[in-house]
This record gives C-alpha cells, structure tokens and sequence, in this order.
C-alpha cells in the first residue's frame, strides 16, 4: 500500500524527448489508467515508475521516497508484462516463487503465499504445469499471480490484456478489477484501449505526444475533455469536429465539438445535411451525415427512432450545454 | 505410412530403387570400418597373406587386450583417457567461455561492445592451423608442452559457439530479463536461473559438435605432445606406424583405430535425441 507521486518527470532518448514534464499523484489503493495512442510516451512512463528506465529529470517516488536511483526489486513493485514473460522452463509454481527465493523468503512462507495467490486465481491444479502447456488467459493469471505473492506497494500493468480475444479481454479486465479491489494496492495500468481506461480506472490519465492532457475520472474526462485530443480519442464513435465558420455565432479558427450521441436531428436545424450511409448495430444506430461544405458528422441514436433514408436531407441541432468549443491549439474555451 | 499431402512417396519399383541405393551407399561407407574391424580380430600373418580376410577371425579379445594395455607406444587406454580429458576439456571450456561471452555481448552495454564482438568473429578466419606456430611458441613458453593444460587451452575459444549463443540469447525477449529484475534477479542470478536451462538443448547440440572437433584433433596434439604418455588416440595411431623397415603390428593399429571411433558414436548415439532438437527448435 503506497502513494505514487511524478514531478516533472522527463526522458529523452538521445536528443529526442518523449517524455516533456508529467505530473501525477496516485493515492493509496488508487487505480490509475495511462491511456494514449502508440507512441505517446505511455509504456515508457510505467517502466520508469518501475526502474526499467532511467528518469531523465524530475521524481518518481513511491510512499514519499524518491525511487529514481533505486532497483525495480527495492521500490516495492510487481509488473505484469504484456507477452506475460513468463519464465518457459519453470513451472507456474516455480514461476510464481522466483521473487520469493530471490529474497530468500522461507520455504513454508512461499509455499503459503502461492497457494494463497493460485487459489484466488484458480490455478491450483495447473501448480506443476509448464507456461507452454497453459492457454492465454490462465497465462495471464500466472503473470498476475506471479505480482501478487510478492505483495508489493505498487502493481504495474502494462497492456496486459492486449494478446487475449475479445471474450477473455472483458472477463480478465473484470477479474483485474476486482482482484486490485480485494487487494486494495495502488495500481498503474497502461493501455491503448479506451474501454480498459473507462472500466478499470479510479482517475485516467490521457497521455498525447509526451504530455498528460488530462487526468480526471473517466466520466468527467469523457464529459468534459480538456482538449480536442481527449475529446477525439476517449469516445467510441470519436467526437465529431466542425470548423467554426460553419456555425453561426462562432468564429474561424475556433473548433466546435459534439459527441454523436449529442446530435440531435430534425427540420429546422442549425446546420443542414445530407444522411450519407447509416449503421444499424441493434440497440443503436450510427447515422453519418455530410454537411454542405464537405465535413463529416456522425450522429448516434436509440434503435428505437425510425432511421433516416440515406440521401434524405435533415437538419443538424444540438443543445448549447452539449458543444464544446476548443482554439486553434485544441485547448477547451 | 500416412497420405500425408505434399510429400513426396514412391510406391513399388521407385521405393524398392532408394532403398537398394541407400543400402549400397552404407556398405560403401561401412566396408573400410569392417575390414579393420575384421583385421582386429585375426592375426597378423594372415592379414598380410592374401586374399585379406573378410570374416571377423577369433583375436578378438587377444589383439583388444594388447592394444588396451601395452599398445605399441604407450597403452591405448591411456591415449583413451587423454583424449577423453581434451575433447572434454575443450567441449567443456568452449561452452562455458561462449555463454559468459555471448551474454556479455548481448546483456551489458559498454564501451567498445560491437568491436569486440567482431573481434571475437573474426578470429573465425584464423583457425589453429593458420596460428599454430605462434601459439606454439607460446605454449612452450609457459611449459605446458605435454600437458593437458597445452592441450586444451589453445583450442577453448571459439567465435562459432559465441555467435551461435549470442543468436539465441538475442531471440530470448527482453520482458524475460525485464520480468528477472523486477523479481530481484542480478544479472549472474538470471544467467544461471533463466538463460542457462533455457539454453540447454543448444548446449547439448553444442557439445556433440565440439565433442568430435576435440576428439579428432591431430596437428595441434602431434605438436606439442612428444611423450607418448601424453600421446591422444588419433595422432597415437598415427605414431603406431613403423617407421624404416620395422614390420606393423596391424591387429593392435586396427583395434586402435576401433577404440578411437567408439567415445564418439557413443556421444552422438547417446545425445541424438537433444542434438536433433537443439538444431531444429528453440524452446521458448
């Protein structure tokens, strides 16, 4: 149990920065979720936290100690590695013990923690089996449990559901959730999965090009993004961005955002459009319009309205507390 | 057999044709190991009489015997033993020096790392043969002419078993060494722990090959051992030659060249198994 704090934190690789000044503070038993795009910096934050990497500037602390210096063994952390990383010729038992012997903990303690961790994990008939004889997701139990007999301050997830299928990626985000709840440890979760950051998170941070745009809690950053980075990349159909020239009472170079389910369709409207195609998925629709100058907009409504022919012309209007406007950096006005 | 699609099967005349070629390609290969296996096992009158005998005769244990404990030279069993103790040495000491090299290569950053490594490749074109003298010279400064020690050391590294070993650790992922130092293992612990047992069958496939490459020494051992008390197997048969007009002993010089075939069909019989699968699949 511990607090993790960031100050400043920097890195750069050579001369190319990647990391440009990241503040966080993570309370005790928080679960905080990194997410980004590929190459924001997002990995490579949590492998600083965990000592893999070296901190170019500023303070990673864990429980208020300064841990820049420090070896990942000593700063009280267990990782989950994405490809598991599990050692291949040990068995789950010999695998989930490493740490253990390493810091030569008694036999009969180890032995109770990992009975204690595989059975809350249940993979206690699997105890003498090799990681190659297991499937993804019991694997990915083993790298769990591999973190948690070692009962450490902080736990470090990195992408950890990101090679298991669809099913098992919603019943593991689940078990996560629930195992760091019974546990009650701190933990840092990297994705590029916004439904993960969504579900998982206590409070999210949203990495872009280095930089934390925004750490909120998931409903707040969805409800009230920051910049139009967040606004674009949490939200499934993205928010849709129109030009500021197009809508009366706003001016050029200001950006104008909805998010699809905001938009609201009818005659009149604010702005006119034609239905270009429709998707209908069941208990929703998504309906893409094009506006008169071109610009795309997707609208999202219950299943329960009739769907709009495609080619019909309608018109676009929203409620002024739904738009969001942003400059022409892409920070909220 | 099974159908399987896509490889090739012959049926009737074609499958009876291989066979009697490969039966006649092993005959071809196996005869001269017979014909000294039988001219072990007869006297010496009647291998110099023709027609030369082409049945094992009743010497067997006489001529054997003699070899193992008199020999002409120096006793066979106790070139056995030397050979046993450089082909092991150099096996051994060629695997050892590899890994540690290889994983310095591969796992440390320092100054200078890619020179040594090809450095150590290069070494590849000069093999003992092209520095014999020079080494020669240098182990007979140290006195280690006949010694096991002389033997042995000039022959121990080896860039081939470097690069095969640094090949395999650059497949091993980096989340594994990743994965050790969050669990608090320095960098000795994870090459004993994790690289060495994930290594193995390279290393017994390793050991086959370098096995026989110490084992069928010749020039280097003709070199530096004059005591026939330190003589090794192969060169030893060599030196059972007569020289002048004395006659050969040929029943002790076959039972000889027997014995010297015998420690490495026993290791490549013996290790078939992991060698075949430490060249075909790495275990990860």
């Amino acid at each position: 149990m511990a607090t993790v704090t960031l100050r400043n934190v920097k890195k750069s690789f050579g001369k190319t920065d990647v990391i440009h000044g990241v503040d966080i503070d993570i309370a005790d038993g928080e679960f905080i979720v990194i997410v980004g795009p590929s190459g924001c910096g997002k990995s490579t934050l949590l492998r600083m936290v965990a000592g893999l990497e070296t901190i170019t500037s500023g303070e990673v602390q864990i429980d208020g100690k300064v841990v820049n210096t420090i070896e990942p063994m000593e700063r009280d952390i267990a990782m989950v590695f994405q490809n598991y990383a599990l050692y291949p010729h040990m068995s789950v038992f010999d695998n989930m013990a490493y740490g253990l012997k390493i810091a030569k903990v008694p036999k009969s303690e180890i032995a109770d923690r990992v009975a204690t961790a595989a059975k809350l994990l249940q993979l206690e008939p699997y105890l003498q089996r090799k990681p190659r004889e297991l499937s993804g997701g019991q694997r990915q139990r083993v790298a769990m449990g591999r973190a948690i007999v070692r009962k450490p301050a902080v736990f470090l997830f990195d992408e950890p559901l990101s090679n298991l299928d669809a099913k098992l990626r919603v019943q593991m985000r689940l078990e996560i959730k629930a195992l760091q709840r019974e546990l009650g440890v701190t933990a840092l979760y990297v994705t590029h999965d916004q439904v993960e950051a969504m579900t998982l998170a206590d409070r999210m941070v949203v990495m872009n090009g280095g930089v934390a745009d925004q750490i909120g809690k998931p409903l707040d950053v969805y409800a009230d993004p920051q910049t139009a980075f967040v606004a674009g990349f949490i939200g499934s159909p993205p928010t849709n961005f129109l030009d500021g020239g197009l809508v009366p009472g706003l001016s050029n170079g200001v950006t104008l955002g909805i998010r699809p389910e905001h938009i609201q369709m009818g005659d009149p409207g604010r702005l006119s459009a034609h239905v270009a195609y429709t998707e209908a998925l069941g208990a929703e629709t998504l309906i893409h319009c094009r506006l008169t100058d071109g610009s795309q907009l997707t609208a999202r409504q219950d299943a329960s309205v009739p769907i709009p022919a495609e080619g019909q012309s309608i018109g676009i209007t929203w409620e002024d507390g739904h738009a969001m406007t942003f400059d022409a950096n892409g920070r909220r006005l | 057999m099974s159908d399987h699609t896509g490889m090739v099967e012959k049926r009737g005349v074609g499958l009876w044709l291989t066979h009697l070629g490969l039966i006649i390609g092993v005959l071809f290969i196996f005869f001269p190991i017979w014909l000294a296996f039988v001219a072990s096992t007869v006297t010496q009158p009647e291998i110099v009489r023709p027609p030369m005998p082409l049945l094992p005769g009743d010497q067997f244990f006489e001529n054997y015997g003699r070899a193992l404990t008199s020999g002409i030279n120096a006793p066979v069993a106790l070139m056995l033993f030397n050979s046993l103790v450089m082909a092991m040495g150099i096996a051994l000491g060629k695997i050892a020096i590899s890994l540690l090299s290889a994983f310095a290569i591969v796992y440390f950053r320092f100054p200078l790392r890619k020179t040594f490594f090809w450095l150590i490749f290069l070494t590849l074109m000069l093999p003992v043969e092209v520095r014999i003298v020079p080494t020669y010279e240098v182990i007979a400064n140290f006195g280690m002419l006949n010694s096991y020690q002389g033997l042995i050391l000039p022959l121990v590294a080896s860039a081939t078993a470097t690069f095969l070993f640094r090949q395999f650790f650059m497949t091993v992922p980096d989340e594994l060494a990743e994965a050790a130092r969050v669990d608090g293992a320095k960098p000795m612990r994870f090459f004993v722990d994790i690289l060495l047992p994930m290594s193995r069958t390279n290393i017994a496939a390793l050991f086959v090959i370098l096995f026989i490459y110490g084992w069928n020494q010749y020039l280097w051992p003709l070199l530096i051992t004059t005591d026939p008390e330190m003589n090794t197997i192969v060169m030893g048969i060599k030196q059972m030659f007569p020289s002048g007009d004395d006659t050969a002993d040929w029943p002790v010089i076959m039972a000889t060249s027997i014995l010297a075939m015998v420690p490495p069909v026993l290791v490549v019989v013996g290790m078939q198994r992991l060698f075949v699968r430490g060249l075909v699949e790495s275990e990860k």
